[in-house]
């Protein structure tokens, strides 16, 4: 039959079934079609921090929201369009998050008696008239699934386990998407095990031809490409961005990376990725707690490798000691922080921005650490050899604060050039340094004028042997000194040299398109996404508003306390409860306004409009109306 | 029979600890002088570390290889300020992580030696798990473990070595922990070399270090040493001319383990004999066994239990008894050639240059071009 074709502008699906249902791959799949296609996109994946909980249960769903659309987005969607889910717990976690009007499209084989109970249902929410203000679709997705790969002889147990490629394939068919990289992923993904391939395959077609005949869907929507900069992209996870930002960040500045890491959630993807890439010299080093993942960077980076250490808040945590030995060694090395729910355990894969202060102060004595923070999932390999470059450059620890929503959530990148990174050089003393011919001596504390930045001897190099620690450092000569004097100089002078990075940092860039507005939004970090869409909103509506965006958060570009009072209002949101506020307000003495979530999500551009917008009503002395005066652009 | 004739160790050279570490050149020599640094040597007067360094001192040109290529880490306490006076590459880190530390060197770079100088505060008790798993990784590196059973720096509370009840600053009724034993730690822990010495047996002590040096992977040295403010004569027992002869119990590789008076034939009335009982080891009168039930000392078996049992002769008290010298020497595939090893393969004959190799990474997967 044919069906209609209805054009958008965007689209938010959310896939939601059981943590064993395969939403992750199946979200994957969809998005790697989305980027093929070439809309432009981003993504959210919820999932639980255990592996199989409890089949069937709230605790146990697990989801994928993707947000395509044919112009450029910010965010992964505040509210879905369209969910797909797979039992009733799925459809009872995610209803809450529906706009009245949005499409649900529930597989009915799991919506048992037993399945309802265990989600909490009284009644069955598909009987009855609960849910008369969506569009659902109620479809045997597992039926129809076994009895399509029937052929293949799988037990039903295999069999059923691939209905989340009959939804894919339904819903790729549903929004156009082209399914060869997913059938080719498949065949690759299942190569050795011909039953489960063909029957995936199998499966997934027979999802796209079920939209195709049957008469549940009349309508087939198109989302057309997004325009972008010319280029060659891909779909980047922000882990996967970082661990390619690693990479480079060895191969510009011609040093080996050596990574010493523990496993933690949501970093290891890092630690995966990198053990990959040996043909570059990179070490991976899987150690037996994050203090001796820390500590044999820190050896590695002495011995002159570009020393990596990744973890969440609870590593940093167990690290702080060793990272304050790199400040007093004053040797290059990486701290890659990708932020959870915390304190504590707290939420192993929720997002958070709440490690700030923790980077900032959360080391004995004054002990001031670079920080930098990735706005976006591509943005984390920019980011990675920012980091490299400052903490290579100024002989350095460096702390990168990336987040849960950056490292699994994923975006088109555009792929850079070579010749468009930074060449990073390490430099390295070779000679002695201090007096002249037969009396010269090393002096591993003699320091660049330029940058404070003190000599990197590597062991090896005959002349310079030399030693350091953590002990106080005479001035200069790096002898153990214990003298008062000397101490408050070498204390200032740490913190000189750190402070003295900003005279490398580009002004801040402001985007304030009439140069009118009264108030500025400024974050750091993941909020990126959200606050520039709500951002555009309130533009939209008509209104002024100016947005920066921080990659630095220590030293601050020399020209923030000059940007912030230019304004009457400053809004900082944030993933915490006013980190970056607290810092900005002892430094500058500016009284910004705090928005602050820690639910464990990204913030919601919806939300952050009507803030924005009701600091514009302050300022501005008007009334504020969010309705846009032109197409509204989400 | 006193330990300077413990210092043949019997031990054939396996493949050394050094090779791959650049040597002095011909006709080029190293004094001790060449490794001791400017600084001024901080310890209490007659503390057992200054004997250790003075040994060391004269004993690393012995290794004939570029200063510049040996790396001394150490973590905290007493012990760990002797980075500071080796003319050597060196850092003073912090408690307990020097392994660590040292891990990060040795694995970067085959062409450094690399030794770690602890306590029994250091690797035993903050640093256990480092300690540990430095052994079981068996990364090349050689741990001097300076066991004074006391803590010194933090001024005379008990270690992780100290006997049970021992009344310090911070026991005053006594100690009611349990002490590890460093030795059977270690080999409990994998550990592919283990040995024993004194503090004040220069040529024991010697001895020792060159098999340490010469083994390849982490070779963990105990070296009981005085501490004479805290701990003052806690090894009497085994330094005391008229004792030592009955408290040391010498490890000779090949040889019978024998001890104490000598008997007409010069070698010692006691010996060692497997405990038929318990599976451990005994001392007994060695004219009360059949000369061929007396153990022979085999530190290269592959199988510790042996080692083990002999290691459980020590007091953990005051000192009247320990086993002293090479426990065990077996080899084993090093973490850090191996990992090397796996760099070296995964880069293969490639002679594309870096960048050309980051631009196909990075343009790998499924990508889309917008012109």
């Amino acid at each position: 039959m044919t069906k209609q074709v209805k054009q958008l502008d965007r689209v938010i699906i959310r896939f939601a079934g059981d943590s064993g249902d395969g939403m992750q791959l199946t979200g994957d799949r969809f998005t790697q079609e989305s980027a093929v296609f070439g809309n432009d996109l981003v993504t959210l994946p919820n999932f639980p921090a255990e592996i199989r909980a409890p089949q069937g249960t709230l605790p146990g769903v697990s989801s994928f929201q993707v947000h395509f659309a044919d112009h450029d987005i910010l965010t992964a969607g505040d509210a879905p369009d369209v969910l797909v889910a797979m039992n009733p717990a799925a459809l009872r976690a995610n209803l809450g998050d529906l706009p009245v009007g949005a499409t649900i499209i529930v597989d009915t084989h799991d919506f048992t008696a037993r399945n309802l109970a265990k989600a909490g249902y009284d009644a069955n929410p598909l009987d009855g008239d609960g849910l008369a203000e969506f569009a659902v679709h109620q479809i045997d997705l597992t039926g129809m699934t076994v009895a399509a790969v029937k052929e293949f002889g799988l037990s039903r147990k295999d069999a059923a386990r691939a209905k989340n490629m009959f939804a894919l394939g339904l819903l790729s068919w549903m929004y156009g998407r082209p399914t060869e990289s997913t059938i080719s992923f498949l065949e690759r993904r299942f190569a050795r095990v011909p039953d489960i391939r063909d029957a995936n395959v199998t499966a997934f077609k027979a999802g796209w031809n079920f939209g195709e005949t049957t008469e549940t869907f009349i309508v087939r929507y198109e989302v057309k490409p997004a325009p972008m900069a010319a280029g060659t992209y891909r779909n980047i996870t922000g882990n996967l961005a970082l661990a390619y930002g690693l990479v480079a960040g060895g191969v510009q500045s011609g040093l080996q990376v050596f990574l010493g890491s523990y496993p933690i959630t949501p970093a290891s993807d890092i630690l995966h990725e990198l053990s990959k890439h040996k043909s570059f010299g990179v070490t991976t080093f899987q150690a037996e707690d994050e203090i001796a993942g820390v500590g044999a960077a820190i050896g590695a980076s002495f011995a002159g490798h570009l020393g990596v250490t990744t973890t969440s808040g609870p590593g940093i945590a167990l690290k702080s000691e060793a990272i304050g030995l790199a400040v007093m060694t004053e040797l290059p090395l990486l701290v890659i922080d990708v932020q959870r729910g915390g304190p504590s355990t707290g939420l192993p894969t929720k997002t958070e921005q709440a490690d700030l202060l923790q980077a900032m102060f959360g080391r004995n004595g004054e002990a001031p650490v670079p920080i930098v923070a990735p706005q976006s999932p591509g943005d984390c390999f920019d980011a990675a050899l920012e980091a490299a470059r400052i903490a290579i450059t100024y002989r350095t620890p460096v702390m990168l604060l990336s987040d849960g929503y950056l490292a699994n959530g994923s975006e088109p990148w555009r792929i850079p050039e070579v010749s468009e990174m930074p060449v990073i050089d390490p430099d390295f003393a070779t000679t002695r340094n201090h007096g002249d011919g037969d009396d010269a001596e090393f002096w591993p504390y003699e320091r660049d004028a330029e940058t404070l930045a003190r000599p990197w001897a590597i062991p090896g190099t005959p002349g310079l042997e030399h030693r350091i620690g953590g002990l106080e450092k005479g001035d200069g000569h790096g002898n153990i000194s214990y003298d008062p004097a000397n101490h408050d100089f070498m204390v200032r002078t740490r913190q000189a040299k750190v402070d003295r990075i900003a005279d490398s940092l580009p002004p801040l860039e402001v985007d304030d398109p009439d140069g009118a507005a009264k108030v500025l939004v400024l974050g750091w970090g993941s909020t990126y996404g959200p606050i520039g869409a709500g951002v555009r909103r309130v533009r939209k509506a008509g209104y002024q508003v100016a947005q920066a965006h921080l990659r630095h958060l220590n030293p601050f570009p020399k020209d923030l306390g000059e940007v912030l009072a230019r304004y009457d209002k400053v809004l900082v949101p944030e993933m915490n409860l006013g980190q970056l506020s607290l810092l900005l307000r002892a430094k500058y003495l500016v009284d910004v306004v705090g928005y602050n979530e820690v639910r464990g999500l990204p913030l919601k551009a919806a939300v952050l409009a009507d803030v924005i917008g009701g600091l514009v009503a302050e300022a501005e002395g008007i009334e504020v109306d969010l309705t846009p005066v032109e197409k509204e652009i989400r | 029979m006193t330990t300077d004739s413990t210092t043949d160790l019997g031990l054939p050279g396996l493949r050394s600890g050094t090779e791959g570490v650049p040597t002095i050149d011909a006709g080029e020599t190293q004094t001790g002088k060449d490794f001791t640094s400017d600084q001024e040597v901080r310890w209490c007067p007659g503390c057992g570390d200054y004997a250790v360094l003075k040994a060391v001192q004269s004993f690393l040109p012995d290794l004939g290889l570029r200063r510049e290529n040996i790396v001394f880490v150490s973590g905290i306490g007493c012990s760990s300020r002797f980075p500071y006076y080796l003319d050597t590459y060196g850092m003073h880190s912090i408690h307990g992580r020097a392994p660590s530390i040292a891990t990060g060197i040795a694995t970067a770079r085959e062409d450094l030696s690399v030794w770690v100088v602890t306590g029994d505060g250091d690797a035993l008790s903050i640093g256990g798990n480092h300690l540990i798993h430095a052994l079981r990784r068996n990364v090349n590196m050689t741990i001097l473990l300076f066991n004074n059973r006391i803590y010194g720096l933090t001024k005379g509370q008990y270690s992780p070595t100290s006997e049970p009840g021992k009344v310090t600053k911070s026991t005053p009724m006594g100690s009611v922990d349990h002490p590890f034993n460093p030795v059977s730690l270690a080999l409990g822990a994998e550990a592919s070399f283990v040995a024993r010495t004194i503090d004040s047996d220069r040529k024991h002590l010697t001895a020792v270090l060159a098999a340490a040096a010469a083994h390849r992977g982490t070779s963990l040295v105990e070296i009981y040493q005085n501490c004479p403010i805290f701990n003052d004569g806690a090894f009497d027992a085994i330094k005391n001319p008229n004792t030592k002869a009955d408290a040391i119990i010498p490890l000779v590789h090949g040889e019978q383990i024998r001890f104490g008076a000598p008997l007409e034939s010069g070698l010692g009335s006691k010996a060692l004999v497997r405990d038929t009982n318990g599976g451990g080891v005994l001392v007994v009168e060695a004219a009360d066994v059949d000369d061929a039930d007396i153990l022979v000392h085999d530190a290269h078996h592959d199988d510790p239990s042996t080692a083990f049992a002999i290691s459980r002769l020590t007091d953990s008290g005051y000192l009247n008894q320990s086993p002293i010298g090479i426990f065990r020497q077996v080899e084993r595939a090093t973490y850090d050639d191996q990992a090397r090893a796996q760099l070296t393969t995964a880069r293969g004959d490639s002679e594309d240059d870096p960048q050309a190799r980051l631009s196909a990474l990075i343009g790998g997967g499924d990508t889309w071009t917008v012109v």
